[in-house]
């Protein structure tokens, strides 16, 4: 956590410096303090005014919104930026959005508590309230310098597309904003009662599209520095390794190549470009001393995991006494769930500058509080040293979110190890370093969705009623280790979408069994839900089909008592034409899933050639995420999430021989492709609601409705996933 | 070595480099231009998609000395009206998530809508799966250049 230095003098010392000439109208976020001046910068004609930590508004009315949450695609420089743009009553043209720095007073997510990160599809959740109240009150105050400025009463201004009128007079933002940094900032501005709202639900267009669509987007990997460096770290080759013997004498003949240093997470190549470093890397020697590394398979360690299966595990939730139900039918499934890679586009990689006083770092920067506290201690230096530019991400889907800041420690291990004196007389200190991860070190760099093995057992009455249900789940956790651990409770991200389900069961046991392995582990699009809601959703319909129902009626009567999941299913399935007839040789399938806040459900469409090859033509989703910010980005959140559950269920799988994994690019961890992606339509539940996740919720249900689908079509249940190693597609 | 001299979106270019390094590398750390991506670099995922005389190629798999004396295009050269109309066709659409594969996404479109202008859902698939988008933009993707190809009928 950074330390108290961080407080006010470092806000401060952000707003002079954003405050600068030609900026204009900036205010503290903390605007509980009434009278404080908008701006201790003198206002002057020209100015800009920042009335807040978020919005910035230029002599020329641009409205500049600072995001604080990492853009990697999900789409928050559009939709936290339309925020913001309808409490102000702004033109959508007239609106940029931009990084904000990291800080974790100013800029935390709440949902975090007093760190500054991107992660559980929480961006939109809680900034909600806090940007409608930093637009509202930047409305405000430009509405209360048009007051002065033309001495009419502020109920009698109206402000609409970015102009601010009464009467005779009108003004652009622009024009008020040196006006506006003068005035004291007001406390409790009314916020816009939703059925005003003229922005919020209307198609916007993306913030982001022309600078992607044009190859301007600035990445990481595209960032450029004088006279950097650029660095390839050689990994061991098992997870828990270490580096016990290098002979760097080939890796520092290669042209190019600066330097070759031990750092605690390998040995780093240093050369004037990545071709010579990756080269470099090539040549380089070293052994491992492998003793306290994870020396299992996979199929190892699902047998091993398959073998806790029989024993109880640590109680999770437990309703009624399932062992006490007589049943007239006892239905038994295991599943089992590889290890997967995130494989964001754009690998792991970041830039950085390090000094005696200070470090600065460029990078897709998911987690910049944890990323400052890891970088500091690396560095040795305070947290409030390092400073981080976010760039965009080119995708991360957890993987830059890491509690041991991985790549970053990185970098920043190497420039450190770099300014030894000892290296080259201290000349390549202060050189920026830029740490590129190979595709083939992504893929084997571990922080994996863990490996999972689901019991799961269930009783049916005579009349087909669900009486009980016992769910027993094994694997490695995720936060075990961390600050986020809750210590002496079952760690929630194993067993979410498990231990709370939508469907009323009188008797119902879950518990869990914690594994360990050297293999590091992480969150990945959805976390726990990836395996839980696959178990329950394929299950619950295994179970209709035992009780002899249509699927969908089903889980209706199971979701009596849940209006909101009910409402989902219902749009999903009306809207796919549950029921009707579909061409020969297909079917569908269906599963429903709450994630994040959010209820997702989807309906699959499959179809089956002569050669037994399935194909998932269609699926139909329906999404409740409370008020739909930007409904085209979530859309498109669902579209991307359908894409990217779907190439994981069919073929996703990090395996181990040995505790080498077997994968190592693209063409071995298969990933969706184009002519594998199904037709997508997506239907938002219209609500009333603050803004629950998008960027996640769409993954959960997408497997098991495929899965459903396919047994439907073939009656084979899929136990063990990918689902290429069951059927062919 | 002499310098190896090529054509850089549309300027003379001689580069001083090792002959087997790839294209991607040369244009994006020699030449300094960073539209094209490094995805994979083993032409299993097209975000470096360049045209080399014309046809799509992935750069990071083409040594540059094998190439001496052609025209490479990469996204900051590319200009025509068929460049235009998938450019336009992306922004209308919003097709962009993380944006990292797009230049690459682009470049196929391009060479595709080139060669096809009329393309069918078929033809858009064989075209574009070389290229990889891990935020599965693919539904977009597909619209987009449907789009494109209505706009180049006009
Ligand atoms: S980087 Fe060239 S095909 Fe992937
Ligand atoms: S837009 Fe992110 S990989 Fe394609």
């Amino acid at each position: 956590m950074p330390d108290g230095h961080m407080t006010e003098t470092n806000r401060r010392r952000f707003l002079q410096v954003t405050g600068g000439a030609g900026v204009g109208l900036m205010v503290g976020f903390t605007w509980t303090a009434t009278g404080r001046r908008a701006l201790a910068a003198p206002a002057e004609a020209g100015k800009a005014f920042e009335p807040n930590a978020f919005v910035k508004v230029a002599p020329d009315s641009t409205v500049t919104v600072l995001i604080k949450h990492l853009e990697m695609g999900q789409g928050v420089y559009t939709g936290l930026t339309a925020i913001v743009a309808e409490e102000m009553d702004a033109d959508w043209a007239q609106m940029k959005a931009e990084a904000a720095p990291a800080n974790a007073k100013l800029y935390n997510n709440s949902a975090f508590g007093p760190i500054q990160g991107t992660g559980g599809s929480t961006s939109t959740y809680n900034s909600w309230t806090q940007l409608r109240q930093a637009g509202a009150t930047a409305r405000a105050l430009l509405v209360a310098a048009a007051a002065q400025t033309w001495g009419v009463p502020a109920s009698e201004i109206t402000v609409s597309k970015g102009v601010v009128s009464s009467g005779k007079h009108s003004a652009k933002f622009g024009e008020l904003a040196a006006k506006a940094a003068t005035l004291p900032v007001p406390a409790d501005v009314p916020l816009k009662d939703p059925k005003d709202f003229t922005l919020i639900g209307t198609h916007l267009p993306r913030k982001d599209s022309v600078e992607k669509s044009t190859g301007k987007a600035v990445f990481a990997i595209d960032v450029a520095q004088p006279n950097m460096l650029v660095a390839v770290v050689r990994r061991p080759p098992k997870f828990g390794a270490k580096a016990q013997t290098v002979d760097a004498k080939a890796a520092k003949a290669v042209k190019g190549v600066v330097e070759v240093v031990e750092i605690p997470r390998g040995v780093a190549v240093v050369a004037t470009s990545y071709w010579a470093a990756h080269q470099g890397r090539e040549a380089l020697k070293v052994t491992w001393d492998e003793s306290a590394a994870e020396k299992r398979g996979t199929d190892a360690i699902i047998k091993d995991y398959k073998a806790l299966l029989s024993t109880p595990g640590e109680q999770v939730t437990k309703e009624g006494d399932v062992d006490a139900v007589k049943a007239a039918k006892v239905v038994k499934a295991e599943f089992s769930f590889p290890y997967l890679a995130h494989a964001p586009m754009e690998p792991l990689t970041c830039v950085v500058k390090l000094g005696k006083d200070g470090c600065e770092i460029w990078a897709g920067d998911q987690f910049q509080t944890v990323d400052q506290m890891n970088a500091a201690q690396a560095a040795g230096l305070k947290p409030e040293q390092i400073t981080i530019n976010t760039v965009y991400a080119g995708g991360s889907f957890g993987r830059r979110a890491n509690l041991e800041s991985d790549y970053i420690v990185e970098g920043v291990t190497i420039a450190k190890a770099l300014s030894d004196a000892k290296v080259q007389g201290g000349k390549l200190a202060g050189s920026p370093v830029k740490l590129i991860w190979s595709r083939e070190d992504d893929i084997r760099g571990g922080r994996y969705r863990p490996i999972y093995v689901h019991g799961m057992e269930a009783k049916l009455g005579a009349d087909g009623a669900l009486l009980a249900w016992k769910h027993r789940i094994v694997g490695q956790s995720i936060m075990a280790g961390s600050m986020f651990e809750q210590k002496g409770k079952p760690d929630n991200t194993s067993v979410e979408g498990a231990a709370e389900i939508p469907y009323d069961i009188p008797n119902r046991l879950v518990d869990l069994h914690t594994t360990t392995s050297p293999v590091p582990v992480l969150w990945w699009r959805s976390v726990g839900s990836t395996h839980t809601s696959f178990a329950v959703e394929s299950f619950i319909d295994e179970l209709a089909v035992e009780a002899k129902q249509d699927p969908v009626a089903f889980r209706r009567t199971l979701m009596e008592k849940h209006p909101r999941h009910l409402a989902v299913l219902n749009l999903a399935v009306e809207k796919a034409g549950w029921g009707k007839p579909l061409p020969k040789g297909w079917a569908r399938g269906v599963a429903v899933a709450e994630s994040f806040r959010s209820v997702v459900a989807h309906v699959a469409e499959v179809s089956q050639d002569d050669k037994g090859r399935l194909k998932v033509e269609r699926v139909v989703c329906a999404v409740d995420c409370g008020i739909a910010v930007t409904p085209d980005v979530v859309k498109a959140q669902m579209e991307g999430g359908i894409g990217y559950g779907l190439g994981a269920v069919l073929f996703g799988a990090i395996t181990m021989t040995d505790g080498t994994v077997d994968q190592s690019n693209f063409d071995t961890y298969r990933c969706l492709r184009i002519d594998e992606m199904p037709k997508v339509e997506v239907h938002i539940v219209p609500s009333a609601n603050p803004p629950t996740g998008v960027g996640e919720p769409g993954v959960p249900p997408l497997g098991p409705a495929v899965a459903n689908a396919i047994a439907a079509l073939t009656g084979k249940r899929i136990r063990d996933l990918p689902f290429t190693g069951t059927v062919s597609v | 070595m002499p310098p190896i001299k090529l054509t850089l979106n549309g300027k003379p270019w001689s580069v001083d480099a090792d002959p087997d390094m790839p294209l991607l590398w040369a244009v994006r750390e020699i030449a300094g231009k960073t539209g094209s991506k490094f995805g994979c670099g083993a032409a299993q995922c097209g975000a470096c998609t360049m045209h080399v005389d014309g046809q799509p190629v992935r750069s990071c798999s083409t040594p540059i000395g094998s190439i001496a004396g052609s025209k490479v295009t990469t996204i900051e050269g590319l200009e025509g009206k068929v460049a235009k109309a998938v450019q336009d066709a992306w922004v209308k659409l919003d097709v962009v998530q993380c944006g990292y594969c797009q230049s690459g996404q682009i470049m196929s479109a391009v060479a595709l809508l080139t060669d096809t202008p009329k393309p069918t859902d078929q033809d858009i698939d064989s075209a574009m799966s070389g290229n990889l988008c891990r935020c599965s933009t693919y539904v977009r993707i597909r619209a987009a250049i449907h789009e494109a190809a209505k706009a180049l009928e006009i």
